[in-house]
Order: structure tokens, then C-alpha cells, then sequence
């Protein structure tokens, strides 16, 4: 065995180890040289990123990868499983990481003076812990992942805006354990009926005991603690905040990526862990929803009345994890499709924005939009992305945007639920008015007081990660026809597990 | 009748000239002279691309091209049939024109913001080609949302409060188009598995229940308000507020006509002769059209701004192609698709002329206009070559197209329609003459010294009047407008 098999045969558990270690040993890299962890955090998402490019690509061309953690065997040891769907969650997971990674250079020297070395040790702990939630395959250890990444990201929140960040946090901090507190009820509930931890086995035992009121009281306490998780309305109110003081790194990073694997998460627990069957049975599909399109629309409206960018954003992230969690509400193979493809689109747009936010702050001290004007001359480049991401988030064709409004509205046909075509229309609407908005102060201020304005454009590390996301917006736009019947397609069929 | 498909890369790059463009001339924003240069060279090479394809065209074959599967099953696709190359040879003929009168226009203003001004305009081309040329309904929506995004900059160009307001008008009202054309295009997907035009309306759209079938319909058409029937219409009068070769080339013809050719592809490419003709939607809709027809006649005659007034004879004569459109009779849909180049000519003289007055003269308002023919004599002679063409006098064209659409009305019987029709002739020429009459045969304020508008202007815009005169004396000239017209509308009624 070469010593590049060695490492082949466990890259699965590399991309949660490598983080790991990593991240431990930042507060030394940063002890040699205050500028090194940045480089540092650069090289460990950078080749996370390529171990989860060749895990996806084991996935697809052959099959599910089962890794034993330690040889114990399964059930009893704990396993990593990576299948289409976690495959395709982490990669994600590892290209924001990267791309917010390069942006944040010269963000965190402004934001967190003096504390970047704490910062990305904290980074690439989060990392670790979105990582590991995605890619278990044992109930239990997902918890301690959760765990992880919640505690990393009270933290990251916290360090932003003085005291509000703490505050936030700590709001955060509360909601999130919580959310945590019930995941773990949830789970012990379903060790004490079936005597397993890990997922594909309970999955296989459950059936049996699916009228025991104690498997559905699990669903309900893993459905409560991820619809906090995800932030989806009304369990919403530390969102905000949290995505608002954070620093304007960590709010891309947790914006792109915490609620995707929250997401993520009870996509996983109710289809393979419970059944389609059984989680339709019960109602859960239809409740997830209804609150999903109220999220879509309460959020949408609750973002026109901001006028601080970032909360503007965090308002509109809620509205569109709604999206997500309806097209896997409606069970079907196209609402499910539309679902996985928004994860992905989400990740990209809401990151992208969130980035020139950042990128505005850093070189402004502006987050009101009001006072964008003339920022168009000022930041040309910024701007551009800005508006790609936002007529990718209002769905214009041609972005990303539309392909996922387009699967959600016709997955809504399908089930036959026409008023939540017109919620994801009327959503587009409203996103158009709270992004118009700021295109006319961005464009279209004073033109004489404009005419003076200098350019002054945000830093190379910023302006990098930005063009690529505005460009992976435009390139998924009119490029999804190979992803959706390679990856999107065959997983929401495998999800549904047969059922029509 | 046999239609042979050739696949070619020319709609795309017909659509892609412009884009290419836009971005040159962004890149040349700082020497005026290079960037108009670029808006010059692509006005000629978009029309040159578009017309290499006519001739296959009038053989009767159709010119394909896909361009990529953004979604399994939903290419971004091109396909070239009769109707779609009448509305690009219009768009991207005049364009050339507009081109030339811009430039005179936005210097003679010292307007801001021209690199803007022109990159937007470069893209709205290529949008409305795009549509022209587009083979299914995602394609087609595709460009014209971008249609409705890069003319927004245009309609609020001045940046004034006022302006800014006009334009969120104008962006409300087509964008809330634009999701309900989204809808409807979901749906038709949803029945039929496709939404790719086909001549005799796509296969399967008979089997959608018929209160569905008529809920589709309705929000297609609320989906086409870029066509600006009534009560959509307001936006139209509202983008007035743009600089005058905006409103010229694209609230008289780009614009407007995407609408009503998105509309007359949906009703009879989407929908199909048959299918209208069994449901009963076409009566509806042509009444329906009608009160359009007569209403706006009746507002322009109270508009006393003439680009305002000239907007509201726009939106009474975009609705003669809709009606032509449903009448289904070979007459009518030829009367109808025929109106589109032809309102295109008449009209984008009138505008041209009325940004001629507004650059010379500095006057909007007819009421200030008293004797103005002595002052601008070609000028006001063009507006009198458009004005009646929109009356429907020869030898303007004109009356070509509302001869043919007369016969259909005949032929169906309808004495409603023949006498709206009439009753609309009236009305034109009841608020066109008073201008024509204020401007040659009142006694000017005081004397007024001859002075045309700059060349770069005053030559496009007596251009398209000659054109219009010549397509009314001889508009069965081999290769013209009518030639092209009995194609696609033998295409869609299947040869009868």
C-alpha cells in the first residue's frame, strides 16, 4: 500500500480531521507571525476543499463511501457516510469556507483588531464542526459536531460590534441550546427505543415502531430544535442580531453555511433516518410547509422595513430558508430538486452579499443603505456583484436564482399547491422592492454630488471571492442542466425512497 | 407546406453583437467618439447578421440554434421563423437610425451619464432580439426580463425624483408582468412538458381544463403588459420621462413591440389558431382589445405634451396588432403582424420629430408650437408623413396594414369591430391634424428664423419617413415586410 493510498482510504474523516488539527495549531502559527494564520486558514479550506471535490467525485462515479472510525464496526462504532447528499453539503461547506477564507484578510484586521489569531483558530473550529454534522453517519456524534459549531459560532458572533455582538451572542446562546437541548431529548428518545446510535440502523429498526408515541414525540423535538436552528419563522428572533453584529466575515460564513447544515440536518433525520412515509403521515411535510411559505413572506416584508444592510440581508435569509424548506415540504422528486439546488444557490448568493457588505463596511464605515449613494463610481466592481446577486436573489432568468424558483414553483404545481406558487411569486416581488432600492442609491443618487466621487475599490483578497460568486451565480444560471440530472435529480429520488 | 430546419450559430450571434458591444463601449467610456463608434459598428453588423438570414427564411425554412440545457429539458434556444425576423429586421434596422439621431441628441442636451446611457441601449437590442429570435418561452423570458432591467437606467436617466418615481412605475408594472408571465410559463410546462413554440400552438395545451385554460390566458396577457393595453398601460405614458430616442426606438418599437409579439406568440404559438378559435377566447379578447383601441385615441386627444400624446397613440395602435392577432382570419393575423413594422416606421418618425422640437425648439407642448413649420419645415413635413400613416391616409403606410385588418373584421362579420376600427381612424386623425394644424398654419408668437435640428438627426429621421411612404406604395415589393408576413402567417394557419 503506497502512502497515497494510505491517505485515499481516509479522506473521508480528513475533512473533519484536518480543520481539527488545524485549527489547534493556529494560536501557534499566529505566535510565530500575527500574519501567518490567515495563509494558514487559506492552505487548511484550500485542501479540505479539494478532499470533498474527491469524495463528491468517488460518490458520483462509484458509491457511497462507508468509513469505520477506529475499524469499529457499525453499529457499534461510529461511522462516516458520505452519499450525494452530504457529499454535495460538504463540498459546499468547503468552498464558502475557502472563498470567505481569502476574503477575510483585511475584514478581520479592521473588525477583530488585535484578535485575529483567536479568530481563525475559532474559523476553522467551526469548520470542523460543520463538517462533522454533515458527514456522520452516527446520531450521537452529530450532537457533539452541533455542539461544536454552535459554541464556535456564539463566539465568532461575539466578537463583532462591541457589545451588541455580545449581546446577540448571547441571545444566540440561548436560542441555540435550546434547539440544542431538544435535539438531544430527541435522540435519546430514539436510543431508548431502539438501542442505536447510528442513523442507517435506526432507520432500518424504526419502522417498526412508528405508532409508538415516543418515535413521533423524537420527530417533534428534532423538528422544533432544527426550525430554531435554521432560524425558520417564527422561531427566528436571534437571527437577526446574531447575522447583524457578527463581524462581516463571520456573517457570510455562518450566513452561507449554519443554516444550510441546519437544513441539511433535518432533511437528513426526516428522510433517512424516519421515512418519507412516516414523516408525511404524520403531517410534518405539510406544517414545514406552510411555516416555510410563511417564513418566505414574513421575511421578505419584515427585510423592505431595514435599513441596515446586514440585518436587511439576515431578514431575507430567513425568507429564503423558507424557500429551501418548502421544496422539501413537498415532497415530491421536482420540490425536492428545487430544494437542493437553493441550498446551493442560497449559499452562493447570500455569501456573495454578505461579502460586499462587508466590503462596503470596510471601506465606508456604511451600512446604512440609504447612504450608498454614489458608491456605483466609488466601488464599480463591488457594486456589480452586488447586483448579480441581487437579481439572482429576486430570480431574474439567467442567475441562479431562477432555476431554483423555477423547480419550487413547478414541485408546488405538482403537489397541487397553487397558493404556494403565488407565494414564491409574490416573494420574488418583494424581493425586488427591498434590492431596488438600494440599485437606485447605488446608481442613481445625486448626479452632481456623484460626479466628484473617486474610485476607490475594496482590496484584491476582497474583490476576488466576490467576482467568483457573482460568477458562479451567473455560470449555474444557464448551467444547471448537467448538475440537476447528475446529482440533484437521482438524490431527490433517493430520498423520496419510492414514495410518489 | 414543408419547413426545413438549418442549424446556425447567426441568431445567436445576431442577439450576442450588441452584448459584445455594450461591453466595448463601457470600456471606451472616456473618448465619446470610440464609444459611439462601437454602437455604430454593431447597429450594422446586427442588421447585417439578421438580413443574411431572410433569405432562407422566405424559402420557407426556419433557422435553428441551441445554445445550451440550462435545465434538463429547458434549453436556451433560437429558432428563426418568419414572424421572429420581421420584429429583429425592425428593431435592428431602425437601431442603426436611432444610433445616429442619439448621438445628435445626447450631445446637443450635453446629457450625463451617455456611456450609461448607450450601454443600456446595447443591451435593451439585444434583449429585444433575443425575444424576436427566441424557440420556447424560457428563452423568451429570459430576455424579456433583461429587456425590463437594462431600460429601467434609460426611462430614469435624468435621475430627477421625478424620474426615479416614473421608473419604479415603470419597473412595478413589468415586473409584476414579468412573474405572472413566469407563472404562466410554469404551468404551460407543467401540462405540456415543454415550451417550445411550435406553429400550430403547442401539443397538449388542449388538454388543460378550460377555466384553467382561460386563468392561463389572462395571465399570459397580464404577463405582455409590456404591450401596454389598457388597463396595463400606464408605465408606458409614465417612461416619457426618458431622453426622446429612448422613447423613439424602444417605448415606440423595441419595447412595446416585445410585448405585443410576445403576445401574438403566445396566441398563436403557444395557444394556436385552433385552440383560440374553439375556446372562444378570441372574442373576448379582440372587445377586449377594443376599449383599448377607442379609450387611448380618447386620451391622446387630451394630452397637450406631444411625446405624451404620441405615447397614448402608441398604446391605442399596439392594440391593432392584438386585435388582428385574435381575429384568427389569415386577414386579420397579416393586418396585425404587418402593423408591427409598420407602426415601428410611422411612429419612430413622430418621435423623432417630437426629440427634434424638444433639442431646436425647446418645446414639448403642442399649445407652444404655433407656427413651428417655419422655423423646423422637414421636420414638421416627416411628422406630417407619420401622422398620416397613423390615420391611416396613403401614401403613407399605414393604411396597408388597416386594410387588412379591416377585411378580417369583414370577414367575420363583425360590424363592432369595422366600426371600431373606424371610429379609431377618426380619432386619429382628430388629434394629429391639430398639431399638424398648429404647427404649419398658425401665426407664430414672433418671428421665427429657420433652423433644423443637427444633421446627425434631422437624416434619420426624414429616412424613416421616406421608408414609411415607400412601404405604403409598394408594400408587395419582393423581399418587404408583406412578403415576409404571408409566411409566417401561412405558417400558423397552415397554408389555408
Amino acid at each position: 500500500m503506497t502512502g497515497f493510498d494510505l491517505i485515499a482510504t481516509h479522506l473521508p474523516v480528513l475533512t473533519v480531521v484536518i480543520p481539527l488539527i488545524a485549527g489547534f495549531l493556529t494560536p501557534i502559527v499566529g505566535w510565530i507571525d500575527r500574519r501567518l494564520p490567515w495563509y494558514w486558514v487559506m492552505l487548511a479550506t484550500l485542501v479540505i476543499l479539494l478532499i470533498t471535490l474527491s469524495n463528491l467525485a468517488t460518490v458520483i462515479t462509484t458509491d457511497t463511501i462507508h468509513y469505520k472510525l477506529g475499524g469499529w464496526n457499525p453499529p457499534f462504532g461510529i461511522e462516516y457516510v458520505i452519499d450525494l447528499l452530504n457529499g454535495f453539503v460538504c463540498l459546499i461547506i468547503a468552498f464558502i469556507g475557502f472563498m470567505v477564507a481569502i476574503y477575510s484578510k483585511e475584514s478581520v484586521k479592521k473588525e477583530v483588531p488585535g484578535k485575529t489569531t483567536q479568530f481563525y483558530t475559532v474559523f476553522l473550529l467551526l469548520i470542523t464542526g460543520l463538517m462533522g454534522m454533515t458527514i456522520t453517519g452516527d446520531i450521537f456524534n452529530f450532537y457533539v459536531f452541533l455542539e461544536i459549531s454552535s459554541l464556535t459560532a456564539y463566539a465568532l458572533i461575539a466578537m463583532g460590534d462591541r457589545g451588541d455582538g455580545v449581546v446577540a451572542s448571547f441571545n444566540y446562546l440561548i436560542m441555540g441550546t435550546v434547539a440544542a437541548s431538544f435535539i438531544l431529548l430527541g435522540i435519546g428518545y430514539l436510543y431508548a427505543v431502539t438501542g442505536t446510535l447510528n442513523m442507517a440502523d435506526m432507520h432500518n429498526l424504526l419502522p417498526d415502531i412508528y405508532e409508538n408515541k415516543v418515535v413521533l414525540a423524537a420527530l417533534a423535538f428534532f423538528m422544533a430544535g432544527f426550525s430554531i436552528k435554521v432560524g425558520l419563522f417564527p422561531l427566528h428572533a436571534w437571527l437577526p442580531d446574531a447575522y447583524t453584529h457578527a463581524p462581516s466575515t463571520a456573517s457570510a460564513l455562518i450566513a452561507g453555511l449554519m443554516t444550510k447544515v441546519g437544513v441539511y440536518a433535518m432533511v437528513r433525520f426526516m428522510f433517512s433516518v424516519f421515512t418519507p412515509a412516516f414523516v408525511i403521515d404524520v403531517n410534518m411535510t405539510e406544517i414545514l410547509t406552510w411555516a416555510a411559505a410563511l417564513a418566505i413572506i414574513v421575511g421578505s416584508v419584515f427585510a423592505i422595513a431595514q435599513s441596515d444592510i446586514k440585518r436587511m440581508l439576515a431578514y431575507s435569509s430567513i425568507s429564503q430558508i423558507g424557500y429551501i424548506l418548502l421544496g422539501f415540504g413537498l415532497v415530491n422528486v421536482i420540490g425536492i430538486t428545487g430544494g437542493l439546488l437553493h441550498i446551493m444557490n442560497h449559499a452562493f448568493m447570500k455569501c456573495a452579499l454578505f461579502l460586499v457588505a462587508g466590503a462596503v463596511f470596510y471601506k465606508t464605515d456604511i451600512r446604512n443603505i440609504y447612504q450608498f449613494q454614489g458608491l456605483g463610481k466609488k466601488m464599480p466592481i463591488t457594486t456589480t456583484v452586488f447586483l448579480i446577486a441581487a437579481l439572482s436573489m429576486i430570480g431574474v432568468p439567467g442567475t441562479v436564482g431562477f432555476t431554483s424558483k423555477w423547480y419550487l414553483a413547478l414541485g408546488s404545481i405538482e403537489a397541487d399547491q397553487w397558493i404556494f406558487v403565488a407565494v414564491i411569486l409574490v416573494s420574488s416581488l418583494l424581493n425586488i422592492v427591498y434590492f431596488w432600492r438600494i440599485f437606485d442609491n447605488i446608481w442613481f443618487g445625486h448626479p452632481h454630488e456623484i460626479e466628484n466621487i473617486k474610485r476607490d475599490e475594496a482590496p484584491l483578497t476582497m474583490l476576488i471571492p466576490m467576482v467568483i460568486l457573482a460568477i458562479l451565480c451567473v455560470f449555474f444560471g444557464f448551467f444547471s442542466g448537467y448538475p440537476i440530472e447528475q446529482i440533484f435529480e437521482p438524490l431527490a429520488t433517493t430520498l423520496l425512497g419510492g414514495v410518489p | 407546406m414543408m419547413v426545413t430546419e438549418i442549424n446556425s450559430i447567426t441568431p445567436l450571434l445576431a442577439v450576442l453583437v450588441s452584448m459584445v458591444a455594450s461591453v466595448l463601449i463601457l470600456a471606451s467610456g472616456k473618448y465619446p467618439n470610440i464609444r459611439e463608434g462601437w454602437t455604430f459598428v454593431a447597429a450594422f453588423i446586427k442588421f447585417g447578421l439578421v438580413i443574411s438570414m431572410l433569405p432562407l427564411i422566405l424559402k420557407g425554412n426556419v433557422i435553428t440554434c441551441t445554445v445550451v440545457e440550462m435545465l434538463p429539458n429547458l434549453p436556451i434556444a433560437f429558432k428563426v421563423d418568419a414572424f421572429g425576423i420581421l420584429f429583429a429586421i425592425t428593431s435592428s434596422f431602425l437601431w442603426i437610425f436611432v444610433s445616429s439621431y442619439s448621438i445628435g441628441y445626447m450631445r446637443s442636451l450635453k446629457e450625463h451619464a451617455q456611456t450609461r446611457y448607450f450601454f443600456c441601449f446595447a443591451i435593451a437590442l439585444s434583449s429585444a432580439v433575443g425575444i424576436a429570435f427566441s424557440a420556447n418561452l424560457v428563452t423568451l423570458f429570459l430576455f424579456y426580463e433583461l429587456l425590463t432591467i437594462s431600460t429601467y437606467p434609460l426611462v430614469a436617466h435624468i435621475e430627477t425624483p421625478e424620474a426615479i418615481s416614473s421608473g419604479r412605475k415603470y419597473l412595478t408594472y413589468l415586473m409584476i408582468a414579468g412573474v405572472s408571465l413566469l407563472f404562466s410559463i410554469v404551468v404551460v410546462y407543467h401540462y405540456t412538458g415543454t415550451t417550445e413554440f411550435s406553429f400550430a400552438g403547442i401539443a397538449g395545451m388542449d388538454a388543460i381544463p378550460q377555466t384553467t385554460l382561460v386563468i392561463l390566458f389572462v395571465t399570459f396577457m397580464i404577463g405582455c403588459a409590456k404591450a401596454a393595453f389598457m388597463p396595463l398601460h400606464a408605465w408606458l405614458p409614465a417612461a416619457m420621462i426618458a431622453p426622446t430616442p429612448v422613447s423613439a426606438l424602444l417605448h415606440a418599437v423595441a419595447v412595446v413591440k416585445a410585448g405585443v409579439f410576445t403576445a401574438v406568440r403566445v396566441i398563436l404559438y403557444v395557444f394556436g389558431v385552433d385552440l383560440m378559435r374553439d375556446s372562444g377566447i378570441w372574442l373576448y379578447m379582440a372587445y377586449f382589445v377594443s376599449i383599448t383601441i377607442i379609450l387611448a385615441s380618447v386620451y391622446a386627444l387630451m394630452q397637450d405634451n406631444l411625446k405624451k400624446r404620441l405615447a397614448y397613440s402608441t398604446v391605442s395602435q399596439l392594440s391593432y396588432i392584438l386585435l388582428g392577432a385574435v381575429l384568427i382570419t389569415q386577414h386579420g393575423i397579416t393586418g396585425g403582424m404587418l402593423h408591427i413594422p409598420y407602426h415601428a416606421f410611422m411612429k419612430i418618425t413622430l418621435f423623432m420629430c417630437a426629440g427634434a422640437l424638444i433639442v431646436t425648439a425647446k418645446k414639448e407642448n403642442i399649445s407652444e408650437m404655433n407656427g413651428i413649420a417655419r422655423q423646423m419645415p422637414i421636420t414638421m413635413l416627416a411628422f406630417t408623413v407619420g401622422a398620416l400613416g397613423m390615420i391611416g391616409m396613403p401614401p403613407a403606410g399605414g393604411y396597408v396594414t388597416k386594410w387588412f385588418l379591416l377585411l378580417g373584421a369583414a370577414e367575420l362579420h363583425s360590424m363592432i369591430l369595422i366600426a371600431v376600427l373606424l371610429v379609431s381612424a377618426v380619432l386619429n386623425a382628430a388629434y394629429f391634424f391639430p398639431v399638424v394644424y398648429v404647427a404649419f398654419f398658425k401665426k407664430p408668437d414672433h418671428e421665427l428664423a429657420y433652423k433644423e435640428a443637427p444633421l446627425t438627426m434631422l437624416v434619420p429621421l426624414v429616412l424613416t419617413a421616406i421608408i414609411s411612404i415607400v412601404i405604403g406604395i409598394w408594400p408587395d415589393a419582393p423581399g418587404m415586410f408583406l412578403d415576409i408576413v404571408n409566411i409566417a402567417v401561412a405558417n400558423v394557419t397552415g397554408g389555408i
